[in-house]
């Protein structure tokens, strides 16, 4: 008996500890996605253009693009 | 975009690599114990360790380049400093930071070479001083294995994100030890997290076979990345310098690129011949890494 009321007070305990954690989670301050996913578009945009994988860099610049072989003369 | 360069070396299946702040070096560590650093422009390998367990699950390399960490079945997460004498024995100057009651899945270093973030299969993370060893924050709060983690990029501070087997990731405060915020929506275990550059949202690649964008400041899923096609599960995922890019490695040895904005897939690269494990861009943006089950590391750009 005295095993079953401990488990179901560890259940109790469990359950609070849990609304607890949805209480702090749910008092977070939220923005609206237009403007959340506004911002990341604007990241986007201004990184962009420093952005080797999406821009492409030379070839002469990029260490792992193979260069032309070198010609002795 | 296409294979530049393939590292072979290990006997066995790659499960994670790290590049070097210096964008040039490589740790990657394998199942068969071995610990590999490469230096990626020529794929000569510079340093080799033998871990004392297999299924080295997890490596990571140092901000000053000076050393490496690794773990896995072990339970442990050891540091290793890397030096250049001629002899070197690196297994004699290992050290022994972290201690999980089960498999390390994931490790980190933090801005500094001085703390060690790890995630295990016991369910919690963790915060480690290097130098003592000792523990200096736990983090419980998944149902489960957590399997991943990513430090927030340096200007949004003490943070990080974790994803587990209980499908959750959790957003963590460093220094108190409390999620923050946690996101449910995948519908199987999530093995890998990434922050976007700016800091403000992250991307998870789950075994449901979809990558998904969470907001941070909305709280909120914003966008999925998957297709009626891709039936096998995502494995590892990372941005591009911009963040525009999505490069995610799955288990039918593919790697999909995803326009993160426009959540289309606008690349499937082709040659890895088993799963891909993992995969990460390099610091400067100008290649990325992808570790297989096939044994070895491919460089694409």
């Amino acid at each position: 008996m005295s095993g079953k009321t401990a488990t179901t007070s560890n259940n109790i305990a469990q359950a609070r500890r849990t609304v607890q954690q949805l209480r702090i989670e749910a008092s977070i301050e939220r923005i609206k996605v237009s403007k959340a996913s506004a911002d990341l578009m604007l990241y986007c945009e201004e990184h962009a253009k420093k952005d080797p994988l999406l821009m492409g860099i030379p070839a002469s610049e990029n260490p792992f693009k193979d260069k032309k072989t070198c010609i002795l003369l | 975009m296409k294979t530049r360069r393939t590292l072979k070396g290990h006997g066995n299946k790659v499960l994670c690599m790290d590049w070097c702040k210096d964008k040039r070096r490589i740790v990657s560590s394998s199942q068969d114990g071995k610990v590999i650093v490469w230096d990626s422009f020529t794929t000569n390998k510079e340093h080799a360790v033998t871990m004392p367990c297999t299924w080295v699950m997890a490596c990571a390399y140092a901000p000053s380049g000076c050393a490496i960490a690794c773990g896995g079945l072990d339970n442990k997460c050891s540091v290793y400093p890397l030096t250049f004498e001629k002899n070197e024995n690196m297994a004699a100057k290992k050290k022994s930071v972290a201690m999980h009651t089960n498999y390390l899945s994931a490790c980190s270093f933090t801005n500094s070479d001085m703390q060690i973030l790890t995630a295990s299969g016991d369910g919690t993370c963790a915060l480690w001083d290097v130098e003592s060893g000792q523990l200096l924050q736990s983090f419980h709060g998944h149902g489960a294995d957590v399997l991943c983690l990513d430090l927030a990029p340096s200007e949004t501070g003490n943070t990080f994100v974790s994803g587990g087997c209980d499908k959750k990731a959790m957003v963590w405060d460093m220094r108190s030890g409390q999620c923050v915020q946690s996101f449910e929506t995948h519908d199987s275990d999530i093995n890998s997290v990434r922050y976007y550059p700016s800091g403000d949202a992250f991307a998870s690649g789950s075994d449901d076979a979809t990558c998904r964008l969470y907001d941070l400041r909305a709280d909120r899923e914003v966008a999925i990345y998957s297709k009626e096609s891709i039936i096998f599960g995502a494995s590892s995922v990372d941005f591009s310098l911009s963040g525009r890019l999505l490069f995610a490695g799955y288990n039918d040895y593919t790697i999909n690129v995803w326009d993160v904005l426009k959540g289309s897939r606008v690349s499937i690269l082709f040659g890895h011949e088993n799963r891909v494990s993992t995969l990460r861009v390099s610091p400067d943006g100008t290649a990325f890494c992808s570790g297989s089950w096939d044994h070895t590391l491919r460089i694409w750009a």
